[in-house]
């Protein structure tokens, strides 16, 4: 079982729409997880059907019990988040500040304050149109995205897919550098990197090639709406060259990637153009270089 | 006056907006242009300004200094699980921890001191009535949110009160978006006419209205997709501040990293519209 995880560092280059189409080539072969789980969109091109769903509690909040509170203030004193304002003479808990650390209840004098499980989000398990499964999940508003939700729906998807025997699983990771894409890095056998010819895409590139590079995982690149920018373009294939990173393919800009989106399809199903010739091609090499 | 410019999916435009609506303001005014976007700043690619000021930023760390009974209570506080006792050892795991300082201040033998450690850098850059200031993560460090925190605490020291700030802020909807807009008195949300756009912009509205700020929406590549993004905002009543066109010339401008708004005067008449928008709601805000 291998695990192919699909990352672009910066946002809008279309790494959703190329994961949903990996996912459709791959059919029953793949199990899917969409670990961008803080602006989740897969379930729009797969038509999930949310057949198991679970609360998942991660992290803890302060809460203060007013009965035996004397509003004595050593909680608000040792906070370092300024999670406990004074208000009206009486101390309450910020739950967007909150960290949860537990500091507060260890220094109150009449134990009035207790730590609770904090829910953070879910996690779904859906059959989705290609008669696979995915697994996904919703950041609830304001959450910390600790990884840990990112790390659930990945071992999930891997559990399955070793209960019934699938040969890949294909994670649509995170945007940025931080937490939730080092956990969808984790265990990754290769990372599939979607760019753009643009000075952001670029500079995003190589910023979570630098964080690629620190796990040691193979990477291979698509170059997204290529023909934007020839220059920028040619830069970037330079930067794979000297990275040792794959260039599986370029794809032209092109708005079928936006109407197969308003339909619902991934891009292959859409199939108007080439550019699901492209992206299958782009599999199967994808395919090769993980069986190697 | 501070406007945020967030939106719920990556991409749709928010450095774009950020960074032409700075550079138009500062024609007449001062302003102060901020990247909150911390893991991937990208708005310093489209502003050219001279370096004025940099220093490297750090969070608090516990460190051991072995002069310890292993009473292992500094483990035992740790939520986070940053403090680990191996045998008659003490490792932290500087990742991990959130700079509570409970295990410090805990514990019974003062063997773990608070040291700073270097997560970023912030940058401070000038030119004519723009200031810019953008903040990196170092790459390996996982926590965006202590760098936001000590960015907009830099923005409040350095500059007075009554100059517009806009903030580029980080995608999504959990805490780092959230320790970016939270001291915003508007937040302007971006996004796009497509079913990813729409999706990712719900949740955006949720959050702004969860936090009971006042917002308006810009709809960048406008032309694309259907019509679901304008409907909701109908709906919803809530106000739609420009439309930006779907256009190729935006998007090779975008590419080269230069402003739109000096070459397509369509985009400099929106920015002058949402600024007329933004100073009319603040008006009635105050009535």
């Amino acid at each position: 079982m291998k695990e192919i995880v699909v990352i672009s560092g910066k946002g809008g280059t279309g790494k959703t729409s190329v994961t949903a189409s990996f996912a459709y080539l791959g059919g029953q072969d793949v199990i899917v997880a969409d670990c961008d789980v803080d602006a989740a969109d897969m379930h729009l091109l797969m038509q999930p059907d949310f057949r198991q769903s679970e609360d998942f509690y991660s992290g803890q909040l302060a809460v203060i019990d007013s009965e035996r509170c004397t509003n004595c203030g050593a909680c608000a004193e040792v906070c370092r988040f300024d999670a406990i304002p004074e208000v009206d003479g009486n101390y309450t808990i910020d739950a967007l500040n909150c960290e949860g650390c537990g500091y507060c209840p260890r220094v109150c004098p009449e134990e009035a304050i207790k730590m609770e499980d904090r829910n953070v989000g879910k996690w779904y398990v859906s059959t989705i149109k290609t008669g696979s499964t995915m697994v996904h999940a919703r950041l609830g508003i304001g959450a910390e995205n600790s990884g840990k939700l990112v790390a659930k729906v990945k071992n999930e998807a891997k559990a399955l897919a070793e209960k019934n025997e699938k040969k890949y699983i294909i994670v649509d990771g995170s945007p940025g550098v931080g937490c939730p894409v080092v956990s969808s890095l984790s265990g990754a056998h290769f990372v599939i990197l979607v760019t753009e010819p643009t000075v952001s895409g670029l500079h995003d590139l190589k910023r979570v090639h630098e964080l690629v590079k620190k796990f040691s995982i193979p990477a291979g690149c698509i170059i997204n709406k290529a023909d934007l920018n020839p220059q920028i373009a040619e830069q970037i294939v330079t930067y794979l060259n000297h990275e040792k990173i794959v260039h599986l393919s370029n794809l032209p800009y092109d708005e079928t990637f936006t109407e197969a989106m308003v339909n619902g399809q991934t891009i292959i199903e859409f199939n108007k153009n080439h550019l699901s010739d492209i992206l299958t091609e782009s599999w199967e090499q994808i395919k090769q270089i993980t069986n190697a | 006056m501070k406007i945020a410019i967030a939106s719920g999916k990556g991409g749709t435009g928010k450095t774009t907006l950020s960074t032409n609506l700075a550079a138009f303001l500062a024609e007449t005014r001062k302003v102060i242009l901020t990247d909150l976007d911390v893991e991937e700043p990208n708005s310093g690619l489209f502003i050219q300004a001279g370096a004025v000021h940099a220093e490297d930023k750090f969070k608090m760390i516990p460190e051991w200094t072995k002069s310890c009974s292993l009473c292992g209570l500094c483990q035992d506080v740790c939520n986070f699980h940053a403090v680990l006792q191996l045998g008659t050892e003490i490792m932290v795991f500087p990742e991990l921890c959130h700079s509570c300082y409970a295990c410090s201040e805990l514990c019974p033998d003062s063997a773990l001191p608070m040291i700073p450690q270097k997560m970023g850098e912030l940058k401070h850059f000038s030119d004519h009535q723009l200031s810019f200031v953008e903040s990196r993560l170092d790459i390996g460090q996982e926590r965006a949110v202590p760098l936001i925190a000590q960015t907009n605490k830099y923005i409040d020291e350095q500059f007075s009160e009554d100059i517009i700030k806009i903030y580029d802020s980080p995608p999504g909807t959990s805490c780092p978006v959230i320790e970016a807009v939270k001291d915003a008195d508007f937040v302007i949300l971006v996004t796009e006419p497509t079913p990813f756009g729409l999706h990712d912009l719900k949740l955006a509205v949720e959050t702004v209205r969860e936090l009971q700020k006042n917002f308006g929406v810009v709809i960048n590549k406008y032309g694309i997709g259907n019509n679901n993004v304008m409907d909701y905002c109908e709906i919803e009543k809530i106000n739609i501040l420009a439309k930006i066109s779907n256009d190729r010339r935006i998007a090779e401008l975008y590419s080269r990293g230069e402003l739109i708004y000096q070459h397509v005067p369509e985009v400099q008449s929106q920015l002058a519209d949402i600024v007329n928008h933004i100073t009319e709601m603040k008006v009635e805000i105050s009535e």
